[in-house]
């Protein structure tokens, strides 16, 4: 395998993490809807803070995308 | 465009020097968008806050919006101590909106694309914090690293874990930004590319090519969300990190 191949497959490999991501952005939005379902009230205190967690997690993804750009192209 | 049929994502990142001399001394596109984006912000609270009217206007409301809405965020994070880092805070949270939001804007550069920028803002950021809490705590913050009711057997094996993850926030504030930004634009690019070679490619690129610019439009929308919301959360982690250093958990 050459060396330029390799690059290419480290890349997709490197963007698995964004199964967990997925994950992780599912178990944010569901604990919002839940949350929002039991104390409506609560709602602008809790998107808020779901918001942040949305922010931080999708972050875990870029760490990622910019893992596969460093292999492609640096 | 590097070699035919490679979409290059990255070249437009590239800085370029301005304005003859100034740009031999370093002077970019880059540094350009941060007057800009400092000359808008300052616009903004001077001008909008010139009336001075009881009921405000447009420009007046956004500006105390701003303001109400950083400070609430300082005081309910930081407690009552967070009027003394009001200031810092408000600077940096609309430094780095004005950026990223001039980023969407044709023609114009997003600073907060590069590494180095970020880095030298969060650098700002975690010295102060911790300037803050020796300021503080003197040397009684160094307990920071030392988490309570843990069995002495562990300590030797979380202290280094919590000075690490002390310092780790240098890494994953500065990229989270960085990369926030950098991939936005990247993709931007990248869909841009779709639409030029599919409606290149005759008749039937047609219809893909439409489909990647209807992409394209719900990606800048979505980069306005990120903008605003990547400033947000680099404000907010400011506001946490500053909690812990006067605080200490």
């Amino acid at each position: 395998m050459d060396l330029a191949s390799a690059k290419e497959i480290g890349a997709g490999l490197a963007v698995i993490a964004l199964a967990g991501v997925g994950v992780g952005i599912g178990n944010i939005f569901a604990a919002l809807v839940s949350s929002v379902a039991r104390n409506p009230a609560a709602r602008e205190r809790v998107f808020g803070l779901a918001i942040l967690g949305f922010a931080l997690t999708e972050a875990v993804a870029l760490y990622a995308l910019v893992i596969a750009f460093i292999i492609l192209f640096v | 465009m590097a070699a035919p049929g490679k979409i290059d994502a990255l070249s437009q990142f590239a800085l370029h020097p301005m304005l003859g001399p100034l740009g031999r001394m370093g002077f970019s596109q880059s540094t350009l968008m941060m007057v800009v984006a400092a000359v808008l912000t300052l616009a903004l609270l001077v001008l909008g806050m010139r009336p001075r009217a009881m009921v405000p206007g447009r420009l007046q409301a956004a500006a105390e919006m701003i303001y109400e809405f950083t400070y609430n965020m300082c005081v309910e994070t930081i407690g009552p101590e967070g009027r003394r880092f009001f200031p810092f805070v408000f600077t940096l949270f609309l430094f780095i909106l004005v950026g990223n939001l001039l980023g969407v804007f044709p023609y114009f550069f997003t600073f907060t694309s590069h590494i180095a920028v970020t880095l030298a803002l969060t650098l700002a950021v975690v010295i102060m914090t911790t300037l803050v809490g020796l300021i503080i705590h003197k040397l009684h913050f160094f307990s920071y690293f030392v988490p309570q009711g843990v069995p002495k057997a562990l300590l030797p094996l979380l202290v280094p874990i919590e000075v690490l993850s002390y310092i780790s926030r240098v890494i994953s504030l500065s990229v989270r930004l960085f990369a926030n930004m950098m991939a936005g634009h990247v993709m931007l690019e990248v869909f841009g590319a779709f639409v030029i070679m599919l409606g290149s490619a005759g008749l039937l690129g047609l219809l893909p090519a439409g489909l990647a610019l209807g992409v394209n439009t719900i990606l800048i929308g979505f980069e306005l969300l990120v903008a605003v919301l990547q400033a947000y959360v680099f404000a907010i982690l400011t506001c946490i990190y500053l909690h812990d250093a006067v605080h200490l958990h």
